[in-house]
């Protein structure tokens, strides 16, 4: 009998891992194997043709924290996450009230808010494109057409967080949205009974209910801070002189323009730490207070 | 009350105009002379010289059908995959799985686009640069799709299994029998996102692309839309509406399955 569930035990181990396998060497391929050469590239000069790579330690980090431009582009990636995320998800829960609300055309009022969530975001950047050309464009029309907004540093970046947030808010609302159905209309009428108008109804009651759905986006809000960069390879590619430069678009610059390799490895290990600890924060302190279904 | 309603109805249209209005302008521009374009001139004529211009300049159609083969690509390798990673997760016991799981689970953290330099190194030693496997390969094993089809197999009842192999069926004919079928809205839900997302993705086939015949839609957009080829509105925007005019239309059909599919892959 023993032997027979021993056998069964080692069966099920064995499926389990062949069904796990292609997966596996996958991931292995393209996640785990690249985050440990990164690590090791990181520690090494660039080789040359008479030159092996040779190992050099945390130089490649001291070069890169040295370069003014690394703490112009960490300091705009700062203000694009702390304008782009508290932005899209306050604009993203006013749109849910709304389209949660019974008001005409609310079928229409919903896909307008969500259209630009299924754009490319090169797609989206070049609608803006028009939107930012001076001299002439919609803004022209508003009295605004001699600004260049994308050719001056003090607006480029807030331009190019402007296409992010358009594009992210809608989507964001989808998840709002669908937590507010599931609040019971009893709450309303209680609260309405006991004589709160509707501003304490939203602050005292809507909003902790929400408070899984706000932990649940902002984690993603973050995380396309840092991945969502499209953009400026058709506004600004970065300038003028770094102004609106982000951390993954100089990455690729550092690798693919540049071709300085262990720098940019340097970088893609420093990004991978702060993702690490937003996974950590996800993990350790969200999960526990948020319930998702 | 109702004065609340009416504020409510206002507000909410004069967002949903503002948050169209790029979309609708671009739709407007692409159908008039560039000069009309630029100053906003309404009762200039109708015209379809845009997108006849627009499809000489650049092999659109190449384009399209790569962005077609990479995300019918990419959707078949993620469902085959997940399902059988997912299934073993839901289903199996063996020491190592939940340590496994785990490590799988950082993958939504770590994010290909960040790896693309070292990915970049990967694909051209796998002799797959500038090929729409190449481009695909690295997003097939999704950590999200093996979790959401986890979840949906967990949800099974045991019983349907054990039915199912009193009957004699093998492991493989209860995943393709009972949990498969069992999870077929979840399956929906996982094929939209992941459509969506690879049509819509941008930095690494940049990266591994480098001819017409394996560029996706939106390289050649960015390409076309190059200050080098010079600003013109109406050329950039009939070209934009012609490359975000299929899933456009999809989701305007579609958009309840649209929206349900981000919210059921969005929710943990």
């Amino acid at each position: 009998m023993t032997h027979m569930v021993k056998q069964e035990r080692r069966r099920a181990a064995l499926y389990g891992w062949m069904l796990l396998s292609p997966a596996l060497v996958l991931f292995t391929t393209f996640v785990f194997a690249p985050t440990v050469a990164t690590l090791w590239q990181s520690l090494f000069s660039a080789g040359t043709r008479r030159r092996p790579p040779a190992f050099v330690g945390l130089d490649n980090y001291a070069d890169l924290i040295a370069d003014p431009v690394f703490w112009r582009v960490v300091g705009n990636n700062l203000l694009y996450t702390g304008i782009a995320v508290p932005a899209s998800i306050a604009l993203a829960l006013g749109m849910a009230l709304w389209a949660n609300a019974r008001i005409p055309a609310r079928a229409f009022v919903r896909v307008a808010y969500f259209t630009p969530a299924m754009l490319p975001m090169i797609a989206a950047a070049n609608l803006w494109l028009f939107f930012y050309t001076p001299g002439f464009g919609p803004l022209a029309a508003l009295g605004l057409g001699s600004v260049n907004w994308l050719g001056q540093p003090e607006t480029a970046l807030w331009a190019v967080t402007v296409v992010a947030v358009w594009k992210e808010a809608g989507f964001f609302m989808v998840f709002y949205l669908a937590a507010l159905q599931t609040i019971p209309p009893d709450l309303r009428e209680a609260a309405q009974i006991e004589g709160a108008g509707r501003w304490t109804y939203t602050r005292r009651v809507v909003l902790p209910l929400l408070m899984p759905t706000t932990l649940f986006v902002l984690v993603n809000a973050l995380i396309n801070s840092v991945r969502l960069i499209d953009q400026l390879f058709i506004l600004t590619k970065g300038g003028p002189d770094n102004a609106s430069k982000l951390i993954l678009y100089w990455m690729w610059e550092l690798a693919f323009s540049y071709f300085d390799a262990p720098r940019a490895a340097a970088m893609t290990v420093l990004v991978l730490m702060v993702l690490c600890l937003v996974a950590v924060v996800q993990f350790t302190l969200i999960d526990r207070r948020a319930h998702y279904r | 009350m109702q004065r609340w309603l009416t504020f409510d109805t206002f507000g909410a249209l004069v967002l949903a105009l503002v948050w169209i209005s790029p979309l609708a302008y671009a739709a407007w521009a692409a159908f008039h002379d560039v000069h009309a374009a630029v100053g906003l001139d309404l009762s200039a004529p109708w015209t379809l010289e845009n997108f006849y211009a627009v499809w000489q300049q650049a092999p659109w159609l190449s384009y399209l059908f790569n962005t077609v083969r990479l995300v019918t690509m990419v959707l078949a390798g993620q469902l085959v995959l997940c399902t059988l990673a997912g299934f073993a997760f839901a289903r199996f016991a063996f020491p190592g799985r939940d340590v496994v799981f785990i490590v799988v689970l950082m993958q939504l953290f770590i994010l290909p686009e960040v790896l693309i330099v070292e990915n970049y190194a990967i694909v051209s030693r796998l002799g797959l640069f500038n090929t729409t496997l190449g481009i695909g390969l690295p997003y097939m094993a999704s950590a999200f799709g093996i979790f959401l089809l986890r979840q949906a197999f967990k949800s099974v009842p045991k019983e349907l299994e054990e039915a199912a192999r009193v009957e004699g069926c093998s492991w493989m004919g209860v995943l393709w029998r009972v949990y498969i079928p069992a999870a077929r809205p979840v399956y929906l839900a996982y094929a939209l996102v992941s459509v969506a997302t690879h049509w819509n993705n941008f930095l690494w086939p940049l990266i591994v692309t480098n001819s017409p015949q394996t560029r996706p839609l939106t390289v050649g957009l960015s390409l076309f839309g190059a200050p080098e080829s010079g600003v013109d509105i109406s050329l950039i925007s009939a070209a934009t509406l012609m490359t975000i005019a299929p899933l456009l239309v999809a989701f305007i059909i579609f958009q309840r399955q649209f929206m349900q599919a981000f919210l059921t892959s969005g929710i943990k």
